[in-house]
């Protein structure tokens, strides 16, 4: 189902470069080592043939020549509308007064939430601005969450900060993506002591290794336990469901599926 | 299926003893390592013990390990995963709307504050909005749990302590919650009645004279807590400046809900972000500022009877309407219809589908079986459960499942704030500060 060639989407497809702004109009061009370790654009999503979820066999839905690009979420434009303008300014300059500008690689809208993706050796920095800057103050981190998008995507592992400003009501998106071979990104636990549970946890379900924290174990799984359970490569396991009369349902991984 | 070597060549095989870290020799006491530990710990008055899992001092299974010099507790470590369920995991292999009730299930004494973030968060990715009706009756619903929650922390937080005449009054009057949630939604507990789109059944005839009944009760019950808690002076020594937490605590450690209002902010996601339409209702935040046991066991009573006032205006606000999305797209297609063995699919519907029209069969099919389509991209969805800020972070590929299904739990999260509340106390108290956290396990493990 899955085509590991077209995680990228090519030029005029869905989401492609061609749809997306000129770069030079943000952060993310900034400094020569801002894509010192990003490989093309962020994908969130996998790429999909066919139809109805057919699988290891001829086409006869009709449908296999349909072809769907994985999701990039788009580089959004100025303004990005209400208070996003003004939390981006405020982060961009406190990080600039610090002499850093390769941190944000991407700032995407959406849904009315804004997303930071930022350089992960910059992580801890970028949240030290926005815990202690006046005009930013996210005292609170809400969450760490660790997304896996499937090993057919570059740069498949993702490390999610949900961040509220208490002062001024507002939360923000911080989003690091880092590659399997090489899971490591910084800790933020000394900024945000709240992020320790969370990152083992992270770690515990995605093999995200948070350098820095104080003390990385699993909190979840057995302290022996092989594998990062909640990794797209690591299967649900499960037994059939039987039924009177030899009757039987497979695990809810093997029964078909139509996305 | 696996594709790479189960144990990561980047960290080598796990380890299932001690190891070294920049903080020092990290135990991870799981019954290999415990005589090392002990020798390394253990000096003539040092102590340590374990707590737990199986305790019915501590709330669950929740396992503590308490290093003591005497009475004092000179280190906490909290250690969970016994109700690992994987949860997040499973949602992925289901449709949008099967994943309620996966999600139902894991804070298994608030399973509606869950629906609802879960709901709110899947309508946030579809763009769409449930009716006002279905809206209203969400906060209802939300509401009445929030009095069940209290009520068995009231109930657990007394058993623990030794108060059992608590007990049996909590557990008694949650009995009330959940036969009137029964009646209004058809189970007790684990629903999966709020559904994206809105709710799967309006409401049943004869409601408002039950919850009328139900508020009466409360109102003539709730004082009688106040009677025997209160002023009582045992109670009030075990649990006054006992599990001190103040606000820079509190926000370091992400701290959220009541534990959070009783350092003095006033911090309620349904009075600074609201959801569902709480801005309609009035209501208080009760805070303190004792940032004590005491002062949380306070605003938790405080909390059911603001609970109740948001219920009796529910009452009055239910106006005439759909409960569910006018989208055939996403609504499910069938009314359900109670019958002699419950909530199940209306016989009427099954009638039209199987003999008139073929096209209303393949779509109740397509519907019931492949899902709904998500559009591609990831939301944030908080609720203010009774344990404090309950949040969906919900990633859509564009199929009909769920990407990944993240839950900031609050009782995950506030149960870090543990060992800054119980060390340097007395062992007595470090169960008065694990009950004031009220976590439930099922949710901290999920």
């Amino acid at each position: 189902m899955t085509d590991s060639k077209r995680t990228t989407p090519d030029p005029g497809e869905r989401g492609s470069s061609a749809e997306r702004p000129e770069p030079g109009l943000e952060p993310a061009a900034q400094g020569a080592g801002a894509d010192a370790d990003r490989r093309g654009p962020v994908v969130a999503g996998r790429s999909r043939k066919g139809m109805f979820g057919v699988r290891g066999s001829g086409d006869t839905s009709g449908y296999g020549g349909l072809r769907l690009p994985a999701h990039v979420p788009p580089q959004a434009e100025r303004p990005y509308g209400g208070w996003f303008d003004d939390v981006a300014d405020a982060l961009l300059d406190s990080l600039r007064a610090k002499g850093i500008d390769d941190a944000v690689q991407q700032v995407t809208v959406d849904r009315g939430e804004i997303t930071f993706y930022l350089a992960r050796q910059r992580l801890v920095e970028t949240c030290r601005s926005l815990r202690d800057d006046p005009a930013l103050r996210f005292e609170l981190c809400s969450s760490v969450s660790g997304v896996d998008y499937g090993p057919e995507v570059p740069q498949r592992l993702h490390s999610v900060y949900h961040l509220t400003s208490m002062t001024y009501r507002r939360r923000i998106r911080l989003e690091v993506a880092v590659d399997v071979d090489d899971p490591h990104l910084p800790s933020i636990v000394e900024v945000y002591p709240t992020a320790d549970f969370q990152e083992r946890e992270a770690w515990d379900m995605f093999g995200l290794i948070y350098d820095g924290h104080p003390a990385l174990t699993r909190i979840l799984m057995p302290d022996d336990w092989d594998g990062h359970p909640q990794r797209k490569d690591y299967p649900l396991g499960g037994i059939p469901v039987e039924y009177k009369g030899g009757a039987e349902i497979p695990p809810p991984d093997q029964r078909r599926a139509y996305t | 299926m696996t594709t790479e070597p189960l144990t990561d060549p980047t960290t080598g095989p796990d380890p299932a003893e001690s190891r070294e870290t920049t903080e020092g020799r990290v135990y991870t006491v799981t019954g290999g390592d415990w005589d090392e530990f002990l020798d390394d710990n253990s000096g003539e008055e040092r102590v340590v013990i374990n707590l737990g899992p199986q305790h019915p001092s501590t709330h669950g299974v929740l396992r503590l390990v308490l290093e003591l010099e005497g009475e004092t507790v000179t280190q906490a470590r909290s250690v969970i995963g016994y109700l690992h369920t994987g949860i997040e995991k499973n949602t992925e292999y289901r449709t949008w709307t099967q994943g309620v009730t996966f999600v139902t299930r894991m804070d298994y004494l608030a399973p509606l504050y869950n629906e609802a973030a879960y709901c709110l968060g899947v309508e946030k990715l579809l763009g769409i909005e449930a009716p006002e009706r279905a809206q209203t009756f969400r906060i209802m619903l939300m509401e009445l749990n929030r009095i069940s929650s209290h009520l068995v922390f009231l109930a657990t937080g007394a058993m623990e302590l030794g108060a059992t005449t608590g007990m049996t009054f909590g557990f008694r009057d949650r009995e009330e919650v959940l036969h009137l949630l029964e009646f209004l939604t058809g189970l007790r507990m684990n629903h999966a009645f709020i559904r994206p789109g809105g709710v799967a059944q309006d409401l049943p005839e004869g409601y408002r004279e039950k919850v009328l009944e139900f508020l009466k009760v409360m109102d003539k019950r709730l004082p009688d807590y106040d009677k025997l808690f209160s002023g009582q002076p045992i109670w009030k020594q075990r649990l006054k400046d006992v599990g001190y937490l103040p606000l820079d605590g509190c926000l370091q450690l992400g701290v959220t809900g009541p534990l959070l209002r009783s350092a003095g902010i006033a911090w309620d996601l349904r009075k600074v972000q609201p959801y569902c339409g709480y801005e309609r209702f009035e209501f208080e935040v009760p805070t303190s500022t004792d940032a004590d046991c005491f002062a949380r066991y306070l605003l938790r009573v405080e909390e059911i009877r603001q609970s109740l006032k948001i219920i009796r205006q529910c009452l009055d606000a239910f106006e005439p309407g759909p409960v569910m999305v006018d989208d055939p797209k996403i609504a499910w297609p069938a009314k359900l219809s109670i019958g002699p063995d419950g909530l199940g699919n209306s016989l009427e519907h099954v009638r039209k589908i199987m003999g008139q029209s073929m096209e209303s069969l393949i779509h109740h099919f397509k519907l019931v079986t492949e899902g709904f389509d998500v559009p591609p991209g990831q939301v944030y969805s908080p609720v203010e459960s009774p344990r404090g800020e309950l949040g969906y972070h919900l990633v859509s590929d564009g199929g009909t499942r769920p990407m990944r299904v993240h839950v900031r739990e609050p009782s995950f999260v506030n149960l870090q704030a543990f060992p800054a509340m119980a060390e340097g106390g007395l062992v007595a108290d470090v169960i008065a500060a694990v009950a004031s956290i009220d976590p439930v396990m099922g949710g901290v493990d999920r």
